[in-house]
C-alpha cells in the first residue's frame, strides 16, 4: 500500500520534476519561468512526432528536447536580444505552444484533440510495483537525477556561479567578465530541454499526444520553484510534496474525503502562503526580471 | 512631418508601431501557415474578412469577443499603469461572471430589468474587484510579488467555482448553472435583425461606459493621477505624500472589477447562465489586448477588436487553414509586440539624440 503510493507519487512528480529544475536554473539567471508549461507542452508533442515517425522513444526524446530548446531560445531572444516583459515574453510563449502544436497536431495527424498511439518503451520487466516502472521508464531515474544535477550545476560549477551573478547583480557581473546575456541564454535554453523531457515524459507515459495535455503542470512546477524558495533541491522536494497530494486525493476518491477541487489548490495556496512570508522568508533573485 | 513638434511624433510613433508591427506579424506568419498548406494567401484572408465583417453575423460574434476582451485588457492596463502585473484576469473574470449568476438566480423572476441589471452588473464588479483586492493585499502588506500571486489565485478561483459548480448548482449532466431568472441583457439580435444569432449584446454598451470611465478615472481624476505617479515612480510618489501601498491595493481592487465586469457579457447577455470554463484564455489575451492597445482605453477597445477579429476569423477560415492558425498568430504577435516595443523606443532615441535641435 505504502510502496504503491510511494511509486505513484513519483511518477505524478516526474514531470514536475523536469520542469521544477528547468525553471530553477533560467530563474537563477534572472529569466521569469512562466513559460515552464508552454515548454512541457512543446516537449511532450515533440516526443509524440518523434516516437510516431522516428519509431523509438529515444527519437521521441531527442525531439522533446529540441522543441523545448526552439521555444526556450525564442523566449531568450525576445527578453535577452530585444528586451521584451519578460512576463508578456513568458505569456505568449505558452499562448503559441497552444497554437503550435494543435496546427501541426492538425497537419501531422489530422485531428483536432489527440495523436494516434505510440509506442513509447518496450516493457523489459512486468508488473505495477515501483521497481517495473522504473526499469521501464528511463525517463523516471533521469528526472529523478535531473533536481539534484541542477542543484549540482548551480552551486559547484563555476556556470552555476556566473548564472547566479547573473540573477543577483548582472551589472557586476559584466564588470568581472561574466557575459550575462550568454549565460542568460544558455540557462533559458536547458530550462527548454528539461521541461521538454518533462514532455516528453507526458506523452510516453500516457502513450499519445493530447491537446493541452501539460494542463497547468508548468505552473505547479514553477508554484514549487518558489515554494522551494528557488533552490533546486527543495524546489524538487515541493514537487514531491505537491504529487503526493495529488496521489492521496486520487486514492481517496469515491470515499467521503475532502473534494479534488480543494486538494488541487494545495500548492498554489502552500506557495501563495509562502510569499506572503508567513512561513520563512521568500527571496528570489534580486534581478530576476529585469533586463539588465 | 515639418511643422509637428518631435515630441507629438514621437508619440505618434510610440502608439502607432504596436498595432502596425502586430498587423504585419499577423500577415506574415499567417502567410507562412497559409502557404505551407498548399492555400493562397489572398483568398484565406479575403475569406476572413467576409467571415468577420462582411456580414451581420460575423461582426457581432466579433464584438461579442471584443466586449470581453476589453475588459480584460483594461484589466491588465490598469494594474500596470500602477506599475503592477495582474495576470488573474482568469479568475477574476470568473468571478465575475458567476457572481452575476448567483444575483441573477437569487433575484426572483419579474423583477423589473432596471433593478435586476444593475444588481447583476453591480454583483460581477464586486467579486471581480474582491478577487483583484487579495493579491494587492499581499503585494502592499507581505511584499509577496503579484505575477505570482495573480497566477495562483487563478487556479484557487478555478477549482473553487468549479466546485461549487459541481456540487450544488449545476443542471445534472452539465457543468453550468439554471438559467438566470432577472437581469438578462437584450441581445443586439434582438432589435436589428441582421444581428440573428450572433452572441453580441447590449453588455457592449456598459463596458464601452466602464471604459470611459476608466479613461476619465486615469486621467482626469486625483485618484488616477497619484495610480499613474506610483506606476512611473513609486519612491518619488511617496515622497510627494502618496501612500503608495494603498494606491497598490485600489489600482488591483479596480482591476479586478473591471476583469470581473467581463462576465456579464457570457452571463448576462449570451448564455445566461454560468457555466464552467467561459473564462478560459481571456485573461491571459487581456495581456495581448493591453500592449497592443498600449495602456490606454481607447486603444484598447481597438485592440480588442483586432484580436477578436482573429479569433473568429479562425472560424470563417477553418475549411481551408485548420482554424488553430489564429492560436498561432496570437502567440506569434504578443512576442513581436513585446520585443519591438523596447526596441522602438531605443531607435526612437537614438533618432532624437541625433537630430540637431
Amino acid at each position: 500500500m505504502i510502496v504503491a503510493f510511494l511509486s505513484q507519487t513519483i511518477r505524478i512528480a516526474i514531470p514536475y520534476l523536469f520542469a521544477a529544475a528547468g525553471g530553477a536554473i533560467a530563474e537563477r539567471s534572472g529569466i521569469i519561468s512562466l513559460t515552464l508549461e508552454g515548454f512541457l507542452l512543446t516537449g511532450a508533442f515533440g516526443a509524440a512526432l518523434g516516437c510516431y515517425y522516428g519509431g523509438s522513444p529515444w527519437v521521441g526524446i531527442l525531439c522533446a528536447m529540441v522543441a523545448g530548446l526552439i521555444f526556450g531560445l525564442v523566449h531568450g531572444i525576445a527578453t535577452i536580444r530585444y528586451k521584451a516583459d519578460q512576463v508578456v515574453s513568458g505569456v505568449a510563449i505558452n499562448i503559441l505552444a497552444i497554437g503550435v502544436t494543435r496546427y501541426f497536431l492538425h497537419l501531422a495527424f489530422g485531428s483536432s484533440s489527440n495523436s494516434p498511439r505510440i509506442s513509447g518503451f518496450t516493457t523489459v520487466m512486468r508488473g505495477d510495483g515501483f521497481i517495473p516502472s522504473v526499469v521501464n521508464n528511463p525517463l523516471i531515474i533521469i528526472g529523478l537525477v535531473a533536481v539534484p544535477s541542477v542543484a549540482w550545476v548551480i552551486y559547484r560549477t563555476p556556470f552555476g556561479l556566473r548564472v547566479r551573478a547573473a540573477g543577483e547583480h548582472p551589472k557586476a557581473a559584466e564588470t568581472v567578465g561574466v557575459g550575462v546575456a550568454r549565460v542568460r541564454y544558455i540557462a533559458v535554453g536547458l530550462s527548454g530541454i528539461l521541461a521538454g523531457l518533462g514532455g516528453a515524459y507526458l506523452a510516453l507515459d500516457q502513450h499519445q499526444f493530447t491537446d493541452n495535455m501539460s494542463a497547468g503542470r508548468g505552473y505547479i512546477a514553477l508554484a514549487a520553484m518558489i515554494f522551494g524558495n528557488w533552490d533546486p533541491m527543495r524546489g524538487g522536494l515541493a514537487c514531491l510534496l505537491f504529487a503526493a497530494a495529488e496521489a492521496a486525493q486520487i486514492n481517496l476518491q469515491g470515499t467521503h474525503g475532502i473534494p479534488s477541487q480543494f486538494v488541487q489548490m494545495i500548492p498554489y495556496v502552500l506557495t501563495i502562503i509562502a510569499l506572503a512570508g508567513v512561513v520563512g522568508k521568500s527571496t528570489p533573485p534580486a534581478a530576476l526580471g529585469r533586463a539588465e | 512631418m515639418i511643422g509637428i513638434p518631435a515630441t507629438l511624433r514621437t508619440r505618434a510613433a510610440e502608439a502607432l508601431l504596436p498595432p502596425l508591427v502586430a498587423l504585419l506579424v499577423a500577415l506574415v506568419v499567417g502567410d507562412i501557415l497559409i502557404l505551407s498548406v498548399g492555400q493562397s494567401p489572398a483568398g484565406v484572408w479575403a475569406l476572413l474578412l467576409r467571415g468577420t465583417w462582411g456580414n451581420a453575423y460575423g461582426f457581432g460574434q466579433v464584438l461579442y469577443k471584443a466586449t470581453t476582451l476589453t475588459c480584460t485588457g483594461l484589466c491588465v492596463a490598469v494594474g500596470l499603469r500602477a506599475g503592477l502585473f495582474n495576470i488573474g484576469g482568469e479568475g477574476q473574470l470568473a468571478a465575475g461572471g458567476f457572481a452575476a449568476a448567483l444575483a441573477g438566480l437569487a433575484l426572483p423572476s419579474g423583477t423589473p430589468a432596471a433593478l435586476a441589471i444593475p444588481v447583476c452588473v453591480a454583483a460581477a464588479l464586486a467579486a471581480g474587484a474582491v478577487t483583484g483586492w487579495v493579491p494587492g493585499v499581499l503585494r502592499a502588506r507581505f511584499g509577496a510579488h503579484e505575477v505570482i500571486t495573480t497566477i495562483m489565485l487563478n487556479f484557487v478561483v478555478l477549482a473553487l467555482l468549479n466546485w461549487a459548480i459541481a456540487t450544488n448548482l449545476r443542471v445534472p449532466e452539465t457543468l453550468h448553472t439554471h438559467e438566470i431568472h432577472a437581469g438578462t441583457l437584450a441581445r443586439l439580435g434582438d432589435r436589428v435583425p441582421a444581428f440573428h444569432g450572433s452572441a453580441a449584446n447590449f453588455s457592449l454598451i456598459i463596458v464601452l461606459i466602464a471604459a470611459a470611465a476608466t479613461w476619465w478615472y486615469l486621467f482626469r481624476t486625483r485618484g488616477g493621477y497619484d495610480l499613474r505617479a506610483v506606476g512611473l515612480q513609486p519612491d518619488a510618489a511617496e515622497y510627494g505624500g502618496v501612500s503608495v501601498g494603498r494606491v497598490w491595493i485600489r489600482a488591483m481592487t479596480l482591476s479586478g472589477a473591471l476583469a470581473g465586469l467581463g462576465g456579464i457579457n457570457f452571463v448576462l447577455g449570451y448564455k445566461r447562465y454560468y457555466e464552467d470554463g467561459f473564462a478560459t484564455g481571456a485573461g491571459f489575451l487581456g495581456i495581448a489586448v493591453a500592449l497592443v492597445g498600449r495602456n490606454t482605453p481607447l486603444g484598447i477597445v481597438l485592440a480588442s477588436i483586432f484580436f477578436a477579429t482573429l479569433s473568429q476569423g479562425g472560424l470563417a477560415i477553418n475549411a481551408l487553414v485548420p482554424k488553430t492558425m489564429v492560436d498561432v498568430l496570437q502567440g506569434a504577435v504578443i512576442i513581436a509586440v513585446a520585443a519591438s516595443v523596447p526596441e522602438v523606443r531605443r531607435l526612437l532615441r537614438l533618432r532624437k539624440r541625433s537630430a540637431p535641435t
